[in-house]
């Protein structure tokens, strides 16, 4: 375990120790700078002993068996810094790490420890400590709070899809976008309809599994692969955010977005460097392409941060899957970014270092991570964001070091 | 009742249209069969009404007129044309644009104003479900439904019925869903709508005045369907010659045409010199009377006759209890039919009371617009465009109004039970769930609409959605709400 120190080095408690190295940018080059944030919601819990992969840890592939990563073979993980590699389907954030536009969190979470994705989406997205507040998100309040004269918040917040998520509602305006295609139902929600059936409906279990089927057909026959019918496909989440991105680039457009991307909820056939939950990674590693191309210039003074509501569980389950967890990843890409890191306060996943015996123990709150990415990028003050952005986390200091000097 | 527990469940989804949110389903509980009979109490209850919605005289006017002056405009502008080209204006000036320019979904410019009929055909269907969506249980407006199937037109047959679908529904089937079938026979037989829809405007006695003038006849479409789809049944004992008859009596039954000759124009007349003249022999019974007399004359032994109580007994189980009814319940309602002349508030009532209509097991699948209706109302989605719920009735093969034939849309399951149909839904439930802004708690959602009669697995599936939309999809695709 030589690695923990470093990986202890590396995390960034509190705000105390670096204020001075790290004055917020929005205050040395004020005007000159032309922020833009992007918050991708993964609903359904992703994996992210799956998503990076601790290769460094010996327990870690035991623990998640025939989904885990390995540093060797056809498909082996990217390398990261020795200890932590990423899955192989994310070849445009690994080519950002190395660039240092692309930071990775990990044993991170929300404060919410039950494991109801509606529950922990709630708190994910209201960034309120308790769900149950559902009237408005943490992003919208963050446009309220920057500070007057900021070139940001007149322009609104840009959600993605026929509804507004939850994390982008709220007073500050708010503008829609939805990909140019009918959202049908995605294959996870197709899947989860027939088990039901199966169980309770035998006629309708054959006559869905079958219109299924000759949907299948008669896309693949038309080879049209570049129209998906799936909000959540790889193409869905490539098309989502090509337009999100073609949006904010414009000089009059808005500075601030908000997507969504469903069906992380692995609980069987979750595959590892290659499957289900590898192209979901692909159709997310194909967005942070996106918007580094579309915003071209702009990336530079960018960031894009993916965060879900909980993680899963370090040991597969009976169906080589996981089930609901507690700590898991955030990835942040762009060009205003401190990257090439992985910060994480490693907790191990040795026998007794796992949260309730069964999740990897989040080490590091996702609001702090949060706070120091809107304080240092937007300008945002420390009291605001915990006066209203992320109430009642007065005692919880933004990160920082996160940005680029 | 107490011995059925899933009583409320009963009555608010085979019966109705499905709980409206919190309270309905304890309010069915707690004395279903009063919940239903109430409904089927209330003065004017199935009548409907509404700015908009216009009166079918007028509507068909407006339509002819219409018409005359898109001809007059297609031969003006195919005059011009022939004639030299026309200058060019030159394009306007850019207004500066405030706007930002997204790349898909941004405003495009205004389409044409929608034709009469268009615009009708919109107006009604809103019209008729939101009446839908703010019923208590619904029932009276699921026997409407019934009956407008039972009765049906189509709006593919052209404009006048695209122009009257929805009026034809409020003036010739409404007023006596909860009155008596050989009123609401005799009104559908006259309406334009059934006129236009069946051919019966072209029918001419070969023997009447016009007949001897004209080398045009007898069309039998109308007389056809009266016999096998409206009363006696295909299997209701009538003969070719009957078919001939009835079409003879009701010769003359039309709507006044464009020029007017008849009266208003759109009005229902009866046209003395298309009507075959001298007496008719139908089921063994001659008519002799004079004019349009014979015709409702007919009309009324129709409805008497012991084939057509035989038929819609069994029809209307079919449609509200079960694929195969029991065949107590359908000699039973086809008794009550003929022992109160037609009575359809009897009937219907008849079915409430009959214990066959809530011992049944819960297998008939919704139709799609039973589906829709029945989601909008769980989940408070309503479109605000009426366009939007026309498109989403033709997705899923129900388009309103128009059924492929005229033996209506059919009551069986397994008419809907298709692989493309259940696909359809399954897409629509999700673009639902989507949609709701505040997306209800799926969970507490299953308990307001089914209560204790959500199966277990049908809970856990819900609860173990990964989103809140995924959980919505499930609920709304679950057996709970696809079945009744």
């Amino acid at each position: 375990m030589s690695h923990q120190p470093s990986r202890r080095a590396a995390i960034v408690t509190g705000g105390a120790l670096f204020a001075s190295a790290h004055l917020p940018r929005i205050a040395s080059a004020a005007g000159a700078r032309d922020p833009r944030l992007v918050v991708i919601v993964l609903r359904g819990a992703l994996d992210g002993l799956s998503t990076v992969a601790p290769i460094g840890d010996p327990d870690y592939a035991p623990l998640h068996g025939a989904l885990a990563l390995g540093a060797q073979g056809a498909n082996a993980a990217l390398p990261l810094d020795g200890f932590f590699a990423l899955n192989p389907a994310m070849t445009q954030f690994h080519r950002l790490y190395r660039a240092r536009q692309a930071l990775i969190f990990h044993a991170i979470a929300t404060n919410y420890r039950e494991r109801s994705h509606f529950d922990g989406q709630d708190v994910l997205e209201s960034g309120q400590s308790a769900p149950g507040h559902t009237t408005s998100g943490w992003l919208n309040r963050t446009l309220a709070a920057l500070p007057s004269g900021a070139r940001i918040g007149p322009r609104g917040a840009l959600g993605v899809g026929v509804t507004t998520p939850l994390i982008l509602r709220g007073p500050a305006p708010t503008l829609g976008w939805a990909p140019p295609f009918i959202p049908s139902a995605g294959p996870d929600t197709a899947t989860r309809l027939i088990d039901l059936y199966t169980h309770r409906d035998p006629q309708l279990a054959e006559a869905l599994r079958r219109g299924l089927e000759t949907d299948r057909m008669a896309k693949a026959a038309a080879g049209d692969m570049g129209r998906p019918a799936d909000y959540n496909g790889v193409n869905g989440m490539r098309m989502a955010a090509r337009g999100a991105a073609q949006i904010i680039a414009a000089d009059d457009g808005p500075r601030v977005a908000a997507l969504a991307f469903d069906g992380w909820d692995t609980h069987a056939n979750e595959g590892g460097a290659t499957g289900r939950l590898a192209q979901l990674l692909g159709g997310l590693d194909a967005a942070f392409g996106e918007f580094e191309q579309a915003l071209g210039p702009k990336w530079r003074d960018a960031i894009v941060v993916a965060v879900t509501e909980f993680g899963r569980t370090a040991r597969i389950n009976g169906t080589t899957g996981t089930d609901h967890g507690t700590a898991t990843v955030a990835l942040a890409a762009g060009g205003a970014l401190a990257g090439g890191r992985v910060i994480a306060n490693w907790p191990g996943l040795a026998a007794g270092k796992l949260y309730q015996d069964r999740d990897l123990a989040p080490t590091t709150d996702l609001r702090a991570a949060l706070k120091g990415l809107i304080a240092d990028h937007l300008g945002v003050t420390a009291s605001a964001l915990a006066a209203s952005v992320f109430p009642d986390t007065a005692a919880l200091a933004p990160m920082r070091g996160l940005l680029a000097a | 009742m107490a011995a059925i527990p899933k009583s409320g469940f009963i009555a608010l989804n085979r019966f109705g249209f499905g709980a409206r949110g919190d309270g309905d389903l304890a309010a069915a509980a707690s004395d279903p069969r009063a919940f239903l009979l109430s409904e089927l109490a209330e003065p004017g209850a199935a009548l409907l009404d509404g700015p908009g919605l216009q009166k079918s005289q007028p509507a068909l006017k407006a339509f002819f007129e219409e018409q005359d002056q898109r001809r007059l405009a297609r031969q003006a502008m195919n005059e011009a044309a022939k004639a030299q080209q026309a200058p060019q204006t030159p394009p306007p000036a850019m207004a500066p644009d405030m706007t930002m320019q997204l790349p898909a979904g941004a405003p495009k410019p205004p389409p044409a104003p929608p034709s009469l009929e268009q615009a009708a055909y919109r107006a009604e269907t809103m019209a008729r479900v939101q009446r839908a969506l703010s019923a208590r249980a619904g029932f009276v407006e699921r026997l409407v439904c019934f009956w407008s199937n039972h009765f049906c037109v189509s709006v593919s047959k052209g404009g006048p019925v695209r122009m009257l679908a929805g009026a034809y529904e409020r003036e010739a089937i409404r007023p006596h869903v909860l009155g008596r079938f050989a009123d609401m026979l005799k009104a559908v037989e006259q309406h334009q709508a059934m006129i236009f829809y069946l051919d019966n405007q072209q029918s001419i006695g070969p023997n009447s005045r016009a007949g001897q003038n004209r080398n045009k006849g007898l069309n039998e479409n109308l007389a056809r369907e009266i016999l096998e789809l409206h009363t006696l049944g295909v299997d209701g004992g009538y003969t070719q010659a009957d078919v001939g008859a009835l079409a003879r009596i009701i010769t003359g039954w039309t709507f006044v045409g464009r020029e007017g000759k008849a009266g208003e124009p759109g009005a229902p007349v009866f046209l003395p010199n298309f009507h075959e003249p001298g007496a008719q022999t139908l089921l063994a019974k001659t008519y002799a009377q004079d004019g349009r007399a014979q015709g409702l004359a007919a009309l009324d032994d129709l409805a008497r006759n012991p084939a057509t109580a035989r038929h819609i007994a069994a029809k209307f189980a079919r449609a509200f209890v079960a694929d195969d009814p029991p065949p107590p319940l359908v000699a039973r309602l086809a008794k009550n039919f003929t022992d109160t002349g037609g009575d359809l508030r009897a009937l219907a009532a008849t079915l409430v009371n009959a214990d066959e209509a809530w011992s049944a097991p819960i297998g008939k699948l919704r139709s799609p617009y039973e589906f829709l209706v029945s989601a909008a109302r769980a989940t408070g989605f309503i479109p605000a465009q009426p366009q939007q719920i026309i498109g989403l009735l033709n997705n899923l093969g129900q388009p309103l109004w128009a059924p492929p034939g005229p033996n209506g849309y059919s009551d069986a399951s397994a008419a809907w039970a298709t692989p493309e149909g259940m696909k359809a839904r399954l897409d629509i439930a999700a673009r639902i769930a989507q949609r709701g802004g505040d997306a209800p708690d799926p969970l507490a959602l299953l308990d307001q609409i089914a209560g204790a009669a959500a199966a277990p697995e049908t809970r856990q599936a819900i609860a173990r959605a990964e989103s809140r939309q995924q959980g919505l999809t499930l609920l709304l695709m679950s057996p709970e709400m696809q079945r009744r």
